[in-house]
């Protein structure tokens, strides 16, 4: 291949890899030193996002909510945050629904759509006051991740597939590309860990946990397209290794790994589009039935199964929280609602 | 926010580590490097003996590589899809677009017009005398022997590699654009099978991508691969399927299952119920437990279900299975 062109100095790596990898042997295990590393990382980050106490970067507004499920934090991953807007309920945009003429599809869309998925449950700005613990973090940082990698990845498209073996600015973003894709890996095996553990399929949120794990399955067989694309010794090798099981599945009559062009095209269009929807249905998932709420958690503190405000009673709502000084966020919320429970 | 972060992370991986790019193996590379090993494997294609020649669906009706699981082979029930035929098409159909070499012309006349059993003799004898072949001057040098026309065509065959002529060959049988590598990969992958010490074979070992060294996870060089294939990879090294013929399937089955059960997680009982039994959830809710300690040890102690299972207190309020 030729060596890389351009603006090199600044772009290429620092610390070489390019040498033979360390293995680690342990009976029949043998794993590559980088693949252990990542995999130690990966579980290093699970332990400490269950561990370390979690950072709130908005206080919740007290003495207005008082029950754990509705009492709100703000979302992981976003730096601002406006005031909550409507009910939980739908109230927004119900003047424009009865303005609608019945009969019209795009009206019933429309009103399906306001009724079950809200602007401000579409789009919130906080989520229940037990969303305390980095391991909430790690779904937007999948998502982030993704979002690098296609961005990434529509460069080394538009410049087309030969492009980042002769310019240094093309391995660069290839660089990029490798690195997000182990990034988004990495952290989506970690929010997988953690909605496991929290058995977030609970409250009716089982398609949440079923489109997530084919999230997971399709970005596996998406992440075998790349490898196959990259049109270089380890694309070769992959190629003709995996055929044999391609073609003892009789998946090899319609994809043929060894074919460049269809792998490429697979890895480039059709996957991304499969890996697209299948995300946006597990976001409106993720929307529409909220956060799991904890296990064993209160009967007060369960939140309806599709993430609307929980049942609480009148005196508790109308109640203002105590402000308990070396108490977090969610300590508080906790508090006003033992209080509430205590009252009622 | 996580974007920035998430920005920074990959740009920091990438300036520090870049990423690996192994120029891939050319016919022309092999061909120069071991040009008895390359001519035996040609040989093998014309004979109709290599891994290729006999694989199979969905390239041929061969069985050597056709796999089945309970005695169903959906390979073999899809048939032939990608034909392919090495010796015409890996060879002889090369050798025919040379011009300018009257005796390897004359040569392709006489294979081309001879029966199969008179082919066969010519290829074997061909066979005894390479396997006493030397190389002098970076020159193959064949014994003679009664091997008819087959000495002239492997002669100018493994020129044409040496040139870089047969790389492009093998990718042109489809016209001028082409984007399919399957003549020449089968090709070099005949090697790999026939041949531990084969060129691709010590790049492959030297690379820690060989199936037993659960290279299909591996990358080049030192960095990371694909480590989330851990799972699969891993029953290849397992018997049965370490050693059986029907290996690959065999694994496909087994992950397939696995992939189901990962989906319906949900719905399996035990499955599902492990995050109550090994109370990790612990440590993510931990704030909320030490708040309500008390209430949810309680329900604990007292071996009933847990409030949040048990209860329907208001409207909505939906247990779920756990």
């Amino acid at each position: 291949m030729s060596p890389h062109k351009g603006v090199a100095p600044l772009l290429g790596s620092v610390v070489n890899l390019n040498f033979p990898g360390h293995y680690i042997h342990w009976g029949f295990v043998l794993l590559s030193l980088a693949n252990l590393l990542v995999i130690v990382a990966m579980l290093i980050v699970f332990v400490l996002a269950l561990t370390l106490p979690f950072v709130h970067t908005r206080r919740t507004q007290r003495g207005r909510a008082t029950n754990i499920a509705t009492d709100r934090a703000p979302v992981a991953g976003l730096a601002t945050a406006s005031p909550t807007v409507g009910t939980a309920s739908g109230g927004v945009g119900h003047g424009v629904l009865d303005e609608d003429e019945p009969g019209l599809w795009t009206a019933k869309i429309r009103k399906a759509w306001l009724r079950y998925l809200p602007p401000d449950k579409m789009l919130p700005d906080s989520q229940p006051a037990y969303v305390a613990s980095w391991i909430y973090v790690f779904g937007v940082l999948t998502l982030m991740s993704l979002t690098v990698v296609i961005a990434s990845g529509t460069v080394l498209a538009l410049e087309g597939p030969v492009w980042w073996h002769i310019s240094s600015v093309g391995l660069f973003v290839n660089s990029l590309h490798l690195w997000s894709v182990e990034c988004f890996f990495g952290f989506m095996a970690i929010h997988l860990w953690g909605k496991f553990w929290m058995a977030s399929w609970r409250g009716k949120r089982q398609l949440t946990w079923m489109t997530g794990a084919i999230a997971f399955l399709v970005s596996i067989f998406e992440g075998f397209t790349g490898y196959i694309s990259q049109t270089n010794f380890d694309s070769q090798w992959i190629a003709f290794e995996a055929k044999d099981a391609m073609n003892g599945a009789g998946i090899g009559a319609f994809f043929n790994t060894m074919n460049f062009g269809q792998a490429l095209m697979l890895h480039i269009v059709v996957m991304p589009l499969v890996i697209g929807l299948v995300v946006v249905i597990h976001i409106v998932m993720v929307r529409l039935r909220g956060v799991a709420p904890p296990i064993e958690a209160l009967p007060e503190h369960l939140g309806e199964p599709d993430g609307a405000a929980s049942s609480i009673t009148a005196s508790s709502t109308a109640r203002s929280s105590p402000a308990s000084p070396g108490l977090s966020d969610a300590g508080l919320a906790m508090e006003d609602a033992a209080t509430s429970r205590e009252q009622s | 926010m996580a974007l920035v972060v998430v920005v920074l992370l990959v740009a920091v991986l990438a300036i520090l580590f870049s990423s690996p790019d192994v120029p891939p193996v050319t016919l022309q590379a092999w061909s120069s490097a071991q040009p008895i090993g390359f001519t035996h494997i040609a040989l093998s294609e014309l004979e109709g003996t290599s891994t290729s020649a006999t694989y199979g669906p969905p390239y041929n009706h061969g069985s050597g590589s056709v796999q089945d699981i309970f005695g169903v082979s959906i390979q073999r029930a899809i048939g032939v899809t990608d034909p392919i035929d090495p010796a015409k098409d890996f060879v002889v159909d090369p050798l025919v677009t040379v011009s300018g070499q009257p005796a390897l012309k004359a040569a392709l006349v006489r294979y081309k017009s001879a029966d199969q059993l008179t082919r066969r003799s010519w290829e074997q004898a061909y066979g005894r005398a390479l396997s006493k072949a030397k190389i002098v001057n970076s020159q193959l040098e064949v014994p003679p022997g009664s091997y008819g026309p087959v000495g002239t065509m492997l002669a100018s065959f493994l020129s044409m590699a040496r040139s870089g002529g047969l790389d492009a060959q093998l990718v042109a049988h489809s016209g001028f654009y082409t984007t399919n590598y399957t003549n020449p990969l089968l090709f070099i992958g005949d090697s790999a099978v026939a041949q531990p010490s084969s060129y691709w074979n010590k790049i492959v070992t030297a690379q820690k991508m060989q199936s037993h060294q659960w290279g299909m996870m591996n990358e080049t060089g030192s960095w990371p691969g694909q480590p989330w294939l851990w799972l699969y990879v891993m029953w290849y090294q397992i018997p049965p399927m370490s050693t059986s013929h029907n290996g690959d399937v065999e694994v496909i089955a087994i992950m397939t299952a696995l992939s189901l059960g990962l989906v319906l997680v949900p719905f399996i009982p035990g499955i599902r119920d492990l995050p109550r039994w090994i109370p990790v959830h612990r440590l993510v809710w931990k704030d909320y437990y030490r708040t309500y300690r008390s209430t949810s040890q309680g329900h604990a102690r007292g071996g009933t279900s847990p409030p949040a299972e048990s209860a329907k207190t208001g409207p909505g309020a939906q247990p779920g299975p756990l």
